[in-house]
């Protein structure tokens, strides 16, 4: 993976002198110690990070903890009091005015909180504006900002004004507009802060459509945590303007930095956050390519379980059997499990959520539910992981013992 | 307080309006410049017959005016029977005087305002001056005027322009403060030049409350016919400031009523086009 931003030792201090407190900063002294001796606010405290290429990364925060700062930092609307901002590995810090615009242009393209649309101009005019500026020829620009208005579903829309559209839907234009210059790069400020929670969903469902679809590098920022969750592969947490921690969803939920942490993780479902990979164990399972009835009933006696996954000989499911009907089929004189096999079972993907499998386990008690990938099984869920992992308790991180 | 000897004010101001003269050359250029200005307007507008204008004006109401029967009705009816009472000529060399003055507030107005809405070292020195240009009463202006630019329109011109540019320059100023933070900031997230930025979105966002800005301009403009009619522009204002003298109430009330129906047609037409903008 290659870093596509590089943070280090960023920091913003707002005041007329900032020199002052930021010798204090390095020193050690807290944003209020600060602002008592000196009257300067902390925006951004030495922050140092790397976003990789093609992933979203949500910094998360309260209000007041930076984060609109640091992510204005980003693209220089704010300048830094210290500290650099490498973009490709080029210092935005050191560009002059005409190199600062054309990385604006053609790399890193904003989507803002309140949509930050024209009102004057039309929903077409308004994606084109980015080319515009750059001096594109009217065809073309109007082209690209009409194949943008498109992935952001938005086709018809061209001549209305932001003015008649609702919420969501200006975003989408926000968005559009961002998108039609083809950057590498998208920051997102609090982009769906402003919608309502279900258009809210949909537009974050939609941002990680694109996303698959374009692979850009997003820098999203949110005072959201279940958003935060949802739409990262990283998560940065600010607190006053420093940088708590930096990790994935997962980690952030089982391994919180400190207290600041853990206090905002508590109120989490994490049934929307953990994956059944998390919770999946070991499947015991009989081969019927080669094992018949009598192994299997041994198994399931060894693992004390009364039915067992059955498989080919590549691992692919066949289906279940329980073990009462194995010692009928053994009573019979029978050879072939697949006589006594159901093959209707509860299948999910390691991918899915648990949220969305909660119906599998309490429909059927007595059959736990298969992981599959490609036909073949991976493992099983059983209820017990699943409470456990549900109720906070430590869960092993790909857990594939039992 | 006799131990403190008066302040010579006023024979500073005159020993610097004095000396202004010593530039006789850079007001006599002002003065052609305003003369062309006023003379060409008034050129362009009495090359219609009276009828003419009035249907052209009839139109232009109707179309920038929000396309309102009742106000195409009202222009109508006003300037005919400005005709009718016989103050055609003086209604256009006023409409001149206040034209020529609110263009040449605009020209000016408008770029201070940018520029003061840029810088806020700029807006704390325009500030004070707008307001001393405001409240100053406005016959004094006329004063200086007479001695730089001698009787008649040009002088009027002036301190009209005096007079009435100070709401350019304010609206001008606030609406390009007032443009949100995000906007602004989405401008220069995508790249924008300095100039693209006041061209593409400052000026656009503005042009609602620079339009009102306009509006009042013109209307102080208007408002200063009478005062200028003391150092010689001639038209509508001439006319009250006969009848006054000669305590005509009739033709007072007549000339002034041609004042209003003229300062009624440029308010609602400005006014609808600043509206339009609004919404």
């Amino acid at each position: 993976m290659v870093a596509k931003i590089k943070v280090e030792g960023l920091t913003k201090i707002f005041g007329k002198k900032p020199k002052k407190a930021l010798e204090l900063l390095q020193q050690n002294k807290t944003k209020e110690e600060i602002l008592k001796e000196t009257g300067h606010t902390v925006g951004v405290n030495q922050a140092s990070f790397e976003v990789e290429e093609g992933e979203i990364f949500v910094i998360m925060g309260l209000s007041g903890s930076g984060k609109s700062t640091l992510v204005r930092l980003l693209n220089r609307l704010i300048d830094p009091t210290s500290g650099s901002v490498w973009v490709d590995g080029e210092d935005l810090a050191t560009m002059n005015n005409e190199q600062l615009r054309q990385t604006r242009r053609k790399k890193v393209s904003m989507v803002f909180q309140n949509f930050g649309l024209f009102p004057f101009r039309t929903i077409l005019n308004n994606v084109e504006y980015g080319l515009e500026v750059q001096g594109m020829k009217k065809e073309e620009r109007e082209q690209k900002a009409r194949k943008a208005l498109e992935l952001v579903g938005l086709k018809g829309y061209e001549q209305m004004y932001p003015n008649e559209l609702s919420g969501g839907m200006q975003q989408r234009v926000g968005l559009a507009r961002a998108l039609a210059n083809d950057p590498d790069i998208l920051l997102m400020d609090e982009a769906f802060s402003a919608l309502d929670p279900l258009i809210r969903k949909d537009m974050q469902d939609e941002l990680i459509d694109i996303q698959n679809k374009m692979q850009k590098t997003i820098v999203f920022i949110t005072h959201d945590l279940d958003e935060a969750l949802r739409l990262g592969d990283r998560i940065l947490i600010m607190k006053d303007g420093s940088i708590v921690q930096i990790g994935t969803p997962e980690e952030i939920l089982m391994s919180p930095e400190n207290e600041y942490v853990e206090r905002f993780v508590e109120d989490v479902d994490r049934s929307k956050v953990f994956t059944v990979e998390q919770v999946m164990i070991r499947a015991e399972t009989v081969n019927a390519d080669k094992e018949g009835p009598r192994v299997a009933l041994q198994r399931m006696k060894e693992a004390k379980i009364s039915s067992i996954y059955v498989t080919d000989r590549h691992r692919k499911l066949l289906g279940i059997v329980h073990a009462e009907d194995v010692s009928q089929l053994i009573k019979e004189g029978k050879d072939d499990l697949k006589e006594a096999m159901e093959t209707e079972v509860p299948t999910v993907t390691k991918e899915t959520v648990l949220r969305d499998m909660m119906d599998l386990l309490t429909e059927r008690t007595n059959v736990p539910v298969a992981v599959v990938e490609d036909e073949k099984l991976k493992g099983i869920v059983v209820r017990g992981t699943v409470v456990a992992a549900l109720s906070g308790s430590e869960v092993k991180l790909n857990g594939t013992s039992s | 307080m006799e131990l403190l000897p008066r302040i010579p004010l006023a024979e500073w101001i005159d020993a610097f309006v004095d000396w202004l003269k010593n530039a006789e050359f850079f007001f006599d250029g002002l003065t052609s410049f305003i003369k062309f200005f006023i003379d060409g307007i008034e050129t362009i507008l009495g090359a219609f017959p009276a009828w003419a204008l009035i249907l052209v004006i009839v139109a232009i109401a109707f179309w920038f005016g929000g396309r309102k029967i009742g106000l195409a009705v009202f222009v109508l009816l006003g300037l005919l029977l400005i005709d009718n009472l016989g103050y055609w000529n003086d209604m256009i060399i006023t409409l001149s005087i206040v034209l020529s003055a609110s263009i040449i507030s605009i020209i000016i107005g408008i770029p201070l305002g940018i520029w003061m809405a840029k810088s806020t070292i700029v807006e704390s020195i325009v500030k004070p001056i707008l307001d001393f240009m405001q409240t100053m009463p406005a016959f004094v202006y006329l004063i200086p005027a007479v001695a730089f630019f001698g009787i008649g329109e040009e002088p009027g011109v002036i301190a009209s322009v005096i007079f009435a540019m100070p709401p350019t320059i304010r609206f001008t100023n606030l609406g390009i403060r007032q443009v949100p933070t995000e906007m602004i900031e989405a401008a220069e997230s995508f790249g924008s030049t300095g100039t693209q930025k006041l061209f593409k979105v400052q000026l656009p966002t503005a042009k609602a409350t620079i339009m009102a800005g306009v509006n009042q301009t013109i209307m102080l403009a208007l408002s200063m016919v009478v005062i200028a009619s003391m150092i010689g522009a001639s038209g509508l204002g001439t006319a009250v400031y006969y009848a006054v003298g000669r305590n005509d109430a009739g033709g007072g009330f007549e000339a002034g009523l041609a004042i209003v129906i003229l300062a009624i047609i440029l308010d609602r037409i400005t006014q609808s086009v600043s509206k339009k903008e609004r919404s």
